[in-house]
């Protein structure tokens, strides 16, 4: 399912929807083409079709609204070049997204936690996200910084591409980073720079691939029947 | 080399062992002195509270460097969620820390209702009983922390008063959702079953009740000298320490830092209850007991504000293209089902068949972006941070989970302490391992 998701662009039709029944995206694999030929997911429901699926939203224009204004305001004055490190604000659920050039994001988390008008202390959580097929640069880091003093919560983001995927360690600044961040190396294969002991953490040592990564192959269930298998998740018939 | 020699005395045969190469190791160097000894602590030992593996470098028995490995239990339950639709991850999530079910499955919750932007929507009564359930989960795993902890600290009787009165909860929870654990029971757009009036009576029960075991509690342990003896003191973190390993809850409270999410940045209108967030400043075992056992009357008060609270009206949202069908009864064959809801698509409507079958097999779809939800469970700060990419699924769940990020404080609070040191100082951050490792 994973692939068949990555290779749809954000702006398709929803998959399984009525507008051009057999879908126009017919599923890579053989368990995915369903019975008596039908292509997608045979939905003529019309369910499918009620919500579009729509584009990621994209950067926001000032003013940003709430505390995100000051935030970046402070940001600015204490961050000198924060364009160059920079990349895309965007700002959506009552969130503030910071997209971050990957090499530079030590730097600003370092600046992030000191300022004064800033005070962002806590490092609450280190998570990594694979938009394979959706960017060029498909692994993600997120992380959610918490100020403790002024109550207020942003999201740093960088990307790496799989081929290069090298990230400077946020742990001199957030001691709390380092299980996080070998969490996300364990899952996503994501380098940190600087990273004290950069090990698996929750997979076994000797383990072989990333699992999260979208491209990972799932395992099958060999039943012992005349050689059959149940099919991994991704490959099974089912809805998108 | 000499053997065991007997004699013969009033009293029988008695024999006297000597011999081996004793002599040898009594004569050469001080082994305390010289050698450090590396011994593994777990993941088999009940004290490590799951699968929890120390690697401990010990001097005689101080403890000089000390090391975790974790991951005994991890299960993928993040990379699971990403091929179920969305009302199914809250079967997933419920099984990760498994003490505080309700609180994995609220966050998720949270997050999805954020995403989806029907936050307003849920109703009044919904959010009440998540309250409601919430603290009651809280007093159950405070519970079994102080059950546990007593038992690690050798006041086995608190374990059995602690894990008597946790079944209460359980049977309650049981009452209510059919479940006593892993009972999946908030969901994104509301709760899963109405509170029943029999429960309610059991809940005023236990409001009765719990005081007075609370003091029991505090007469069994809070004037125990043996009691004070292992926990004051004791693994040491200040407010600088937790900060930068990123400890909150009961831990950093301990520590004089009033930092609770319920107050700070409330959710599910927190904000309108009335409860105070119990702080020490001694940031040892002891202050994180106190922390706790006041914790726990706290959450005595928010249960009686929302059973006050819990007025007549639905407990799903409204939208009927999220709405999974709630209120279930409990039929002759033991499954769940709604005789009401059965008839309406089976009998008169076959628009809500079609969109009961195609709600149940293949989900909502939620809107792409990403959220991060943040709520107080009984360990500290539990985060969710959900990406939707548009479709029946989440694209990416991952759980800040606060066992995770609490255990990194045991080498800051073990090293150069004791060995018997290390085991008051692991449980009092109250690792869950199911938590931990996902």
């Amino acid at each position: 399912m994973s692939d068949d998701k990555s290779s749809v662009p954000a702006e398709a039709p929803p998959v399984g929807a009525t507008a051009g029944a057999p879908a126009e995206y017919p599923p890579a694999s053989r368990a995915g083409r369903g019975m008596f030929g039908i292509q997608g997911s045979g939905d003529t429901s019309g369910f499918g079709g009620l919500v579009r699926r729509r584009v990621a939203p994209g950067g926001a224009e000032r003013p940003f609204g709430g505390y995100f204004d000051e935030v970046y305001d402070a940001l600015e004055e204490a961050f000198p070049g924060l364009d160059d490190a920079i990349e895309k604000v965007v700002v959506d659920r009552g969130e503030l997204t910071l997209h971050i050039k990957a090499e530079r994001i030590a730097e600003v988390c370092q600046v992030m936690r000191d300022d004064e008008s800033l005070r962002f202390e806590l490092c609450s959580s280190v998570s990594g996200a694979d938009y394979l097929g959706a960017d060029d640069r498909r692994l993600h880091v997120v992380y959610h910084l918490t100020s403790m003093t002024y109550r207020r919560r942003v999201r740093l983001e960088v990307a790496v591409t799989a081929e290069n995927p090298r990230v400077p360690s946020v742990t001199s600044v957030y001691p709390t980073a380092d299980w996080q961040e070998r969490e996300t190396y364990d899952f996503f294969g994501v380098i940190f720079d600087g990273h004290p002991n950069l090990t698996r953490v929750l997979m076994p040592d000797d383990w072989e691939g990333f699992p999260q990564r979208k491209d990972y192959p799932l395992g099958g269930v060999p039943v012992e029947y005349k050689g059959a298998e149940i099919p991994p998740p991704d490959k099974r018939r089912s809805y998108q | 080399m000499t053997y065991a020699t007997e004699r013969e005395t009033t009293e029988g045969k008695v024999f006297n062992v000597t011999g081996g190469d004793w002599d040898t190791v009594v004569g050469g160097a001080d082994p305390i002195e010289a050698e450090h000894i590396v011994v593994n602590m777990g993941p088999q030992h009940p004290s490590t509270h799951g699968v929890l593996r120390l690697v401990l470098e010990l001097e005689g028995e101080t403890v000089r460097e000390c090391r975790l490995v974790v991951g005994y239990l991890h299960t993928g339950i993040e990379k699971n969620l990403e091929y179920r639709n969305w009302i199914q991850g809250s079967t997933f999530v419920t099984r990760m820390d498994y003490l505080a079910p309700l609180f994995n499955e609220t966050a998720y919750a949270l997050a999805v209702e954020k995403l989806l932007g029907i936050e307003d929507q849920i109703t009044e009564r919904a959010t009440t009983i998540r309250v409601l359930m919430m603290e009651l989960n809280r007093i159950s795993s405070h519970l079994v922390w102080l059950a546990t902890t007593g038992m690690e600290l050798g006041a086995i009787s608190m374990m059995l008063y602690g894990f008597r009165e946790r079944e209460y909860i359980l049977e309650i929870f049981e009452m209510i959702t059919g479940l006593r654990m892993n009972m999946a029971y908030i969901r994104p757009g509301g709760v899963a079953q109405d509170v029943p009036e029999e429960a309610v009576k059991k809940i005023r029960e236990f409001l009765e009740l719990m005081p007075k075991k609370l003091k029991e509690y505090e007469d069994l342990l809070s004037g125990q000298p043996i009691w004070h003896q292992r926990t004051k003191d004791v693994a040491v973190l200040d407010v600088t320490g937790c900060l930068a390993l990123g400890i909150t809850g009961p831990v950093l409270r301990s520590a004089g830092l009033p930092w609770d999410l319920r107050k700070t940045m409330p959710y599910c209108g927190y904000e309108t209850y009335e409860f105070d967030v119990p702080t020490t400043t001694t940031g040892d075992v002891w202050g994180r007991y106190l922390v706790r056992v006041a914790e726990m009357r706290e959450s005595l008060k928010l249960v009686e504000q929302a059973l006050d609270r819990l007025k007549p009206g639905p407990i799903m949202v409204a939208d009927k293209k999220i709405a999974w069908p709630a209120q279930l009864a409990i039929g002759v064959d033991g499954m769940g089902n709604s005789l009401e809801h059965v008839a309406k698509i089976m009998g008169q409507s076959m628009e809500s068949l079609i969109h009961h079958f195609k709600l149940v097999t293949e989900g909502f779809r939620v809107p792409p972006g990403q959220v991060y939800v943040g709520i107080e469970s009984p360990r500290g700060e539990l985060g969710v941070h959900a990406v939707s990419d548009g479709g029946t699924r989440p694209y990416r769940v991952h759980y800040r989970e606060p066992s995770f990020i609490n255990l990194q404080a045991i080498p800051a609070m073990a090293e150069g302490g004791l060995i018997a040191d290390v085991i008051a100082g692991g449980a009092s951050l109250d690792p869950v391992m199911g938590g931990c490792d996902r």
